[in-house]
């Protein structure tokens, strides 16, 4: 799929968490973070050509949740504006597509989602086949636990070495002001804690998050302009698996191994990565498929084991390459975001800053 | 600052989706239903259960069905220590599982009922327990169950539900029902409170004269924070309406057949859908104006004004609000 | 840079009905797929991505149903989208679809649209009631018919212009074995003496609920070349939105569509959408809305797109056709019926329409949909020559 003809750096993110929002609706969700994108890009809404979200009408317990989401986005005079169901990352790749054709030359792309509403793991069990699976109601807990139960199976990696990425993640929280779930714990402290969904701890499980995150994106001409070191968008791809889960090897992910093909990822070194992994094993699972070495820093924000909010967590996990990027800390970034029952879809984004 | 408002919410399809199931899953919950399990073989020779209707590899339609099991082997599990009532069909704890059964390349999802987390383990030997009333219905297999080495699976019993019918299983009806608490949000919340003090509170933008009611929290056409409350006048002008002679589906819809109309209350710059009342349908007309109704016991909730009456004022002109029709 | 050429190999749908008890969702959707892929003479190995389309995942109760799709689709190991605009998703589906191509991402995509409507009711669907609103409203017909009248009063329309389209668009439908509805006793009689549901909308003024599914192939230059068929050539793609309610819209005849038509037109190099097109799928999900879409599309003037109907402009032999294939008031599978509206307009401009083929002068058509309140739009005119 590689690079794209126009080269398109990020040049604008914020994000807004919560552990239970019960103050705001998602409109005023959004509204910070919009404005704080557009703020940190220097842009105002009227420069923006293409506008897009990602959301899911079932975390808020009715249809159409998107439509009153845009009125937080100041759709006025009418904009070029589109949609996606599903993380606010795949809207990105729909900007980039968006810019690409030539149609576009910006655009702002946000996700938003509350998933403290409703039973947020009992929903996206719902997310499974609707005729033999969903009517036995597997949780999105119960599934991850089969795939790490079947992923330690197959593998010499043990308890601990979830708890180890638990111990880590909410460690490196402790810096990120937007996580909602920090603590500096060791992971033997963690592996001495009730196992809750074998093989599963609390400490490996994504904690319920409220929040929106926005992100803009330009053509090098409006990036070079506004934006001191923009981080660029060296390659974008994602891929999907059939979902089945027992048609698939559990133990790794082939829809990622796929997607880092398809943005190069091996093209250069990887300064660091945030890869959409809410429960532990799945970023050895994905740390493996997008073939990074143990040199790569994983999750500095604390990743979605710090804070999930769910149809922005993959888009955030762009964000935060792209932060590190354009603070130069780092040269070269993987983000990563998922969907679906036990990672079954699978994007991967290559961020990178001028030499 | 006062409580933020909140209220339980139930998102149910009333009885449940009528869900037709087409071929490849109709012959798998005949073969449960007639106590059999059933997969496809797929493009690469692969039997895959439940069968599929496509191949997963190549899309290919796949019609090669053959029985597999009955025994089985778990490859993963995970143990529930408190299953969900009108969720989960076991209601003691339980294991989800990955079982392979014997003549399957692939593996299913389903229950284990073992008693104990301890008795779990990968690799494991299970059989079907079958339910003894069967309908075409994923849990007429009821769970699979530890299968001792020398053991042979039992064979389901004679099929004790007299109702059902031994054609191949077309549909099936899902049941789902989810809860919610949902928050107000900010503006709503503050709308909500004064209605319950018989008052109805807008909101506008800095920077921007246009009063948004019911305030939905920003001004959509800048995506700028409504924070300054306008109180607007209980009074208004029908811009447009219908009259609607269906019934709602929830039993607090109106009697039919009701008006429901777009008011413009007096000092808002956008129009409200409320009930008409007070006259008969077929003389409410665009302009007529009215004034709100309110409930005996108001409270936050949009349902404080019950519907709008008419003033008995001339109607306003067109002119005066055809910009909001 | 500009977008590359790009057309429609292959159209593809399901027969339209209240309920298809013999499918999966699955099953109804690879229908409309497979007939696509056979009409673009492709397997599914040729496909590089999948882009799926539908309404609110609480018409099938399925969260994200795409994701369970995947194989079904022949998506596995491929990028696969999934998008969702409100009524107008089988519209900016397909663009989203023609945007991989026009942004030389891929060569073949694969785009389908569907609703299976018979799995829940689409009246619950599209109004469940939330806290803290009141249940006012039933089904979408009582937020739209507000906005009708409001058309009749402001354009002095007469009160029969609405049942010349409901039976204009169910005639046609007799030419379409695809559409849900086929009424050959239709007439203006029937329509005003059918049941009134949201005044001035009679039962016969308004769409059906349909299970049914679309879909499209979408190839390159190099593809639509070596096409063994007639391809129908992507002459212009267009988006708009605008918020539900806002001081000072018009809900009527909303800037967003007029943004959206002077858009596609201009990239089409459409000057008079009248003379310039040889027919229009447009989305009219409530017979009024013929003649609104008519003066928001810029095929007459504001205030005169009931003359076109009722001077029978819009019929099958006036000089503008719109929806020959009978519509969405023939066939509404909601999240598929804008994608079905894209794809009949390609197989007019293809000459594949079968009896309800129009005769091509220009070779250029309109699809259009719309969706939420009336705010969102997607829009684009396909050719039978390619673009200059």
């Amino acid at each position: 799929m590689g690079s794209g003809i126009r080269e398109v750096a990020v040049v604008g993110f914020a994000q807004l968490t919560a552990l239970e929002d019960r103050e705001h609706n998602e409109v005023e969700l959004i509204i910070p973070a919009v404005q704080g994108a557009l703020a940190d890009a220097g842009m105002e809404r009227h420069e923006i050509g293409f506008t897009i979200s990602g959301s899911c009408d079932y975390l808020s317990g009715g249809p159409f949740t998107f439509v009153s989401g845009l009125d937080a986005a100041g759709a006025w005079p009418p904009v070029k504006e589109s949609h996606v169901e599903m993380d606010a990352a795949w809207a990105l790749y729909e900007a980039w597509v968006a810019i690409q054709t030539g149609d576009v030359d910006s655009a702002l792309i946000y996700g938003f989602g509350k998933s403290s509403l409703g039973d947020l793991h009992e929903i996206m069990g719902l997310q499974a086949d609707p005729y033999v699976v969903a009517p036995l109601w597997p949780s999105m807990v119960d599934m991850a636990a089969l795939q790490a139960s079947a992923f330690l199976a197959a593998t010499d990696y043990t308890e601990s070495d979830l708890c180890a990425i638990a111990a880590r993640s909410r460690r490196a929280a402790v810096d990120n002001p937007y996580a909602v779930r920090v603590e500096d714990a060791t992971a033997q402290e963690l592996l001495a804690r009730p196992v809750t969904h074998t093989p599963l701890r609390d400490s490996d499980i994504a904690p319920i998050t409220d929040g929106s995150a926005a992100i803009i994106i330009a053509t090098r001409e409006i990036a070079d302009a506004r934006c001191e070191r923009p981080a660029y968008i060296r390659g974008i791809d994602h891929r999907v698996d059939a979902q089945g889960l027992g048609l698939r090897d559990l133990a790794t992910s082939a829809s990622t191994k796929l997607a880092a093909q398809g943005a190069g990822v091996s093209n250069g070194p990887v300064d660091v990565a945030e890869i959409h992994a809410q429960f532990s094993h799945e970023e050895l699972i994905l740390k493996e498929a997008l073939g990074l070495d143990d040199a790569v820093v994983v999750n500095p924000s604390g990743g979605p084991l710090g804070a999930n909010p769910v149809m922005a967590t993959g888009l955030i996990r762009i964000g935060e390459v792209a932060a590190r990027i354009r603070s130069g800390s780092a040269n070269r970034g993987v983000a990563h975001a998922s969907q679906g029952p036990c990672l079954q879809q699978n994007l991967v984004c290559v961020l990178e800053g001028d030499q | 600052m006062t409580a933020p408002l909140m209220q339980h919410h139930i998102l149910e399809y009333p009885g449940g989706y009528t869900r037709s199931v087409g071929p490849a899953v109709g012959r798998y919950l005949s073969g449960l239903r007639d106590g059999h399990i059933v997969g496809v073989t797929g493009s690469d020779g692969r039997v895959l259960v439940p069968p599929t209707g496509y191949d997963p590899v190549t899309a290919a339609t796949l019609e090669d069905y053959v029985p597999v099991g009955p025994a089985g082997t778990v490859t993963a599990f995970t143990w529930v220590n408190q299953p969900r009532p009108g969720k989960h069909h076991l209601t003691h704890p339980f294991a989800f599982a990955l079982v392979r059964p014997d003549g399957s390349d692939t593996a299913m999802l389903h229950v284990v009922d073992a008693g104990s987390p301890d008795a779990m383990s990968i690799g494991m030997r299970v059989a079907p327990r079958w339910a003894p009333a069967r309908r075409g219905y994923v849990t007429d297999l009821e769970a699979w169950v530890p299968l001792a080495d020398g053991e042979t699976p039992v064979p389901a019993p004679p099929n004790t539900n007299e109702d059902v019918s031994t054609e191949p299983v077309t549909g099936i009806v899902t049941p789902i029902s989810l809860a919610y608490d949902i928050n107000a949000g900010v503006a709503a919340s503050k709308y909500l409170r004064a209605l319950s003090e018989k008052r109805i509170v807008g909101q506008r933008a800095k920077g921007s004269d246009d009063v948004y009611v019911p305030p939905r929290g920003t001004d959509p056409t800048t995506g700028a924070p409504t924070e300054i409350e306008v109180e607007v006048g209980q009074v208004g002008t029908v811009t447009t309406y219908c009259v609607v002679n269906i019934p709602g589906l929830s039993e607090n819809s109106p009697e039919i057949p009701y008006v429901c109309a777009q008011i413009l209350l007096d000092g808002a710059h956008t129009a409200w859908f409320g009930l008409v009342q007070g006259l008969p349908a077929d003389e409410v007309r665009m302009g007529v104006r009215v004034r709100a109704v309110w409930a005996d016991d108001p409270g936050p909730d949009a349902r404080s004004i019950k519907w709008f009456e008419p003033t008995g004022e001339p109607d306003a002109p067109y002119d005066d609000y055809k910009a909001y029709a | 840079m500009s977008a590359l050429r790009t057309a429609v190999i292959g159209v593809g749908q399901t027969r339209h009905v209240v309920a298809r008890h013999d499918v999966s969702i699955a099953g109804l959707v690879r229908e409309a797929a497979e007939e696509a892929l056979v009409d673009a003479n492709m397997d599914w190995a040729d496909i590089d991505a999948v882009v799926i389309g539908k309404a609110p995942d609480m018409f099938e109760g399925v969260v994200m149903p795409e994701l369970y799709l995947a194989d079904a689709l022949g998506a596995v190991g491929k990028p696969m989208l999934r998008v969702h605009t409100a009524g107008s998703v089988g519209g900016s589906t397909a663009i989203v679809a023609a945007k991989l191509v026009m942004a030389g991402i891929h060569e073949r995509v694969l785009t389908v649209a569907f609703e299976k409507q018979s799995e829940s009711n689409a009246t619950w669907g599209l109004t469940v009631e939330m806290p803290f609103s009141s249940p006012l409203v039933a089904g979408a017909g009582g937020y739209f018919a507000p906005l009708i009248r409001a058309y009749i009063r402001r354009s002095g329309a007469p009160t029969h212009i609405g049942h010349l389209v409901a039976v204009k668009d169910r005639l046609n439908a007799l030419h379409n074995p695809k559409a849900h509805l086929h009424l050959p006793d239709i007439d203006l009689a029937t329509v005003a003496e059918s049941f009134l549901l949201w005044e001035p909308l009679r039962y016969l003024d308004v769409c059906p609920s349909s299970d049914g599914a679309m879909a499209l192939v979408i190839g390159s230059e190099q593809v639509a070349k070596n096409a063994t068929g007639p391809v129908a050539w992507i002459h212009g793609t267009a988006m708009r939105s605008e918020p539900t309610m806002f001081a000072g819209r018009d809900q009527v005849n909303p800037l967003a569509g007029r943004k959206c038509a002077a858009d596609v037109y201009a990239q089409a190099g459409i000057k008079d959408p009248r003379k310039d097109f040889d027919c229009a799928e447009v989305y009219v999900p409530f017979s009024w809305y013929e003649p609104m879409w008519l003066e928001n599309l810029g095929f007459c003037a504001e205030g005169d797109g009931w003359k076109l109907t009722e001077q029978g402009a819009t019929a099958m032999d006036g000089d503008i056709p719109w929806n020959p294939s009978g519509g969405v008031l023939s066939s509404n599978p909601i999240g598929a019926s804008g994608m079905i509206r894209f794809g009949e307009a390609a197989q007019q401009v293809r000459g594949r329409a079968g009896d309800y083929q129009v005769p091509l002068h220009t070779g250029l058509a309109l699809g259009h949909a719309y969706g939420g309140g009336s705010q969102f739009f997607s829009m684009w005119v396909v050719g039978a020559s390619q673009p200059q």
